[in-house]
């Protein structure tokens, strides 16, 4: 079923058309600055942008850093709420179903294409600010002392690469929790539009609360509140706390919101 | 219900029942299906016919009750029961953007146990048995209502079943297309295939099955061998041009008598031609009486359930 649902999704015309979107913004960012050669000031505006200018290695990460609070956390909540509710509502779950697909496989199977999804966006966003870094930003830094970590200190480029697939893997989780809680939305209501907008409410309202005060017991359990915390692993050294408990939180909110996906829809009744 | 139930009953239910929320759907049905059986499950609209089918097909809970497929429990035993089972639930369903080649042979991808050796010439084979074998490279989203019919008929025929399972099969056909379904079940069945096909279609269901159950408002009401129910009613009708003197002769034998149409009661067709000869009468027609299936169904069956007329004014005129 795995493999099913992964042709689905690479054959898939809107898969295609959805990372070439999400890759547009960070796109216009590089050819803007480029163009202008106006940074932001360091401190400023998405992590790692100030930094691009000078050395255009780092664009990947600052890509990535545009990408991750809002258009990604987007193309995966529409994936992932439409797994269960747009398969429902085309008629195809119950022949999928009656296959016999079990009902765990076919929810498996959907997460993992969400994941695959998120991979194939992540790196080429990551691929095409590489290359737009190489060909268009600056390239003082790159060669002989390798890039600067936010802390002030040089990263050699091994220690470099390595630690941007760590943050490539952090921000995977974070969309594996997003599409959990897409994928219990998907199979609660009957809309995958609904779904998906259930799902921005939550990492928009949670994006909200953690910018007031009063939210401060629990702003240590809103889903979006370590999303940016992979901007540690490019200080020296690594700062771990925040890392730590983003990866235990997300690990949280996928273990519960896919039991509830798969309570609610281990027993509902496929009526439509 | 005799013998072992795997081998010769495809389908049994007990007290099948289904709420939905405090609507009830599905009462209390026992159905029993046999293997090699054409089986013409038939119902008004709303009459819990679609809840029925998806309750043997594990895809809605019964709220109380039992329901056997091809021998054993459903849903407990769905991994095990439905790679025997095609299906079409209602409407046909395909990924549009797909072709219908590249459907089926998804579909026949999902699930375990599904061998890639053979895929391409099992996908063939369905598509020509249902008269689909030179379609194009097009999207299913292009396909008309007939197409996408023939289309979801192969995806239930692709792992060649021992039971169909197929919910009003001929919707949007037209009628060259309902009768190469109708002949194309027929074989499978001749070959072995158990077919059970709901349908409000009446004729549709006379044409070609060989028992009925009939659904009302969620209870089977009705559940017999289509050649019993439309065995002769021992009534004898008579068309005649000299209608004065038929009535004459026969007078208390009578019971209906409508223009030149006369039903005899309790007569016997030649012993009456007989008497009918010799007194000199000209016979038009003269023929048993059987009851048609719709006649059947309407006796046995309340207002159709899409009918909702106020308790204090009758639905007058409405025929379900």
């Amino acid at each position: 079923m795995i493999g099913v649902e992964l042709r689905k999704l690479l054959r898939s015309r809107r898969t295609w058309a959805t990372i070439l979107l999400v890759d547009a913004l960070p796109t216009l960012v590089g050819v803007l600055l480029a163009v202008t050669d106006l940074g932001p000031r360091p401190g400023e505006g998405p992590a790692f942008l100030s930094a691009v200018l000078t050395d255009g290695t780092l664009f990947p990460l600052a890509a990535l850093a545009i990408v991750l609070p809002l258009f990604l956390p987007i193309a995966v909540a529409i994936t992932a709420g439409e797994a269960v509710a747009g398969e429902a509502s085309a008629g195809t779950l119950r022949y999928v179903l009656v296959r016999p697909v079990s009902r765990l496989r076919f929810l498996v199977a959907k997460l993992v294409a969400v994941v695959v999804f998120v991979v194939l966006t992540v790196l080429v966003v990551a691929a095409t600010a590489y290359v737009l870094g190489l060909v268009l930003l600056g390239d003082e830094s790159v060669t002989a002392t390798g890039a600067t970590s936010v802390s002030g200190s040089s990263l050699s480029t091994p220690e470099l690469v390595a630690r941007t697939f760590l943050a490539l893997g952090y921000a995977i989780l974070c969309m594996l929790g997003v599409a959990s809680i897409a994928l219990f939305l998907s199979t609660a209501v009957q809309s995958s539009l609904g779904a998906a907008l259930g799902t921005m409410a939550v990492f928009v309202g949670s994006a909200v609360l953690l910018t007031l005060d009063a939210s401060d017991a629990i702003r240590d359990f809103l889903p979006t509140r370590y999303w940016l915390a992979f901007v540690d692993l490019f200080r020296d050294p690594i700062l771990w706390t925040d890392l730590r408990s983003g990866v235990l939180l997300q690990v949280a909110y996928v273990a519960v919101f896919f039991t509830a996906a798969w309570a609610n829809f281990a027993t509902k009744d496929i009526a439509d | 219900m005799t013998g072992d139930p795997g081998s010769d009953v495809a389908i049994s239910t007990t007290g099948l029942t289904k709420y939905y929320g405090r609507f009830l759907a599905v009462d209390g049905l026992d159905l029993e299906v046999r293997t090699g059986d054409v089986y013409g499950f038939l119902g008004a609209n709303g009459s819990g016919k679609t809840t029925t089918v998806r309750m043997l097909l594990g895809l809605v809970l019964p709220t109380s009750g039992t329901a056997r497929v091809l021998g054993r429990p459903m849903p407990g035993s769905g991994r095990d029961v439905l790679p025997e089972v095609g299906s079409m639930i209602e409407a046909p369903a395909a990924y549009p953007q797909l072709s219908g080649r590249a459907n089926l042979s998804l579909f026949d991808a999902m699930g375990r146990g599904s061998r890639r050796r053979g895929r391409a010439g099992r996908v063939d084979d369905a598509l020509d048995r249902v008269g689909l074998g030179g379609v194009d490279d097009r999207p299913v989203r292009a396909y008309s209502l007939g197409m996408r019919q023939r289309l979801g008929l192969a995806n239930a025929l692709i792992r060649r079943p021992r039971l169909l399972v197929l919910d009003e099969p001929t919707n949007g056909l037209d009628p060259q297309g309902i009768r190469d379904i109708r002949a194309l079940l027929l074989e499978l069945n001749v070959a072995g295939t158990t077919v059970f096909v709901s349908s409000h279609l009446l004729l549709e269901i006379e044409q070609m099955c060989t028992r009925v159950g009939v659904l009302d408002r969620g209870r089977l009401v009705l559940q017999e061998h289509l050649d019993d129910l439309r065995a002769p009613t021992g009534r004898v009708v008579l068309r005649t041009r000299d209608v004065a003197d038929a009535r004459r002769l026969l007078d208390s034998r009578i019971d209906e008598a409508d223009g030149d149409r006369i039903v005899v009661r309790r007569a016997d067709p030649a012993a009456l031609a007989a008497e009918l000869v010799r007194a000199g009468i000209g016979i038009d027609e003269l023929v048993a009486e059987r009851r048609s299936l719709e006649e059947i169904v309407l006796a046995a069956t309340s207002a159709g359930s899409d009918t909702f007329a106020r308790p204090d004014r009758p639905a007058s005129g409405v025929v379900a």
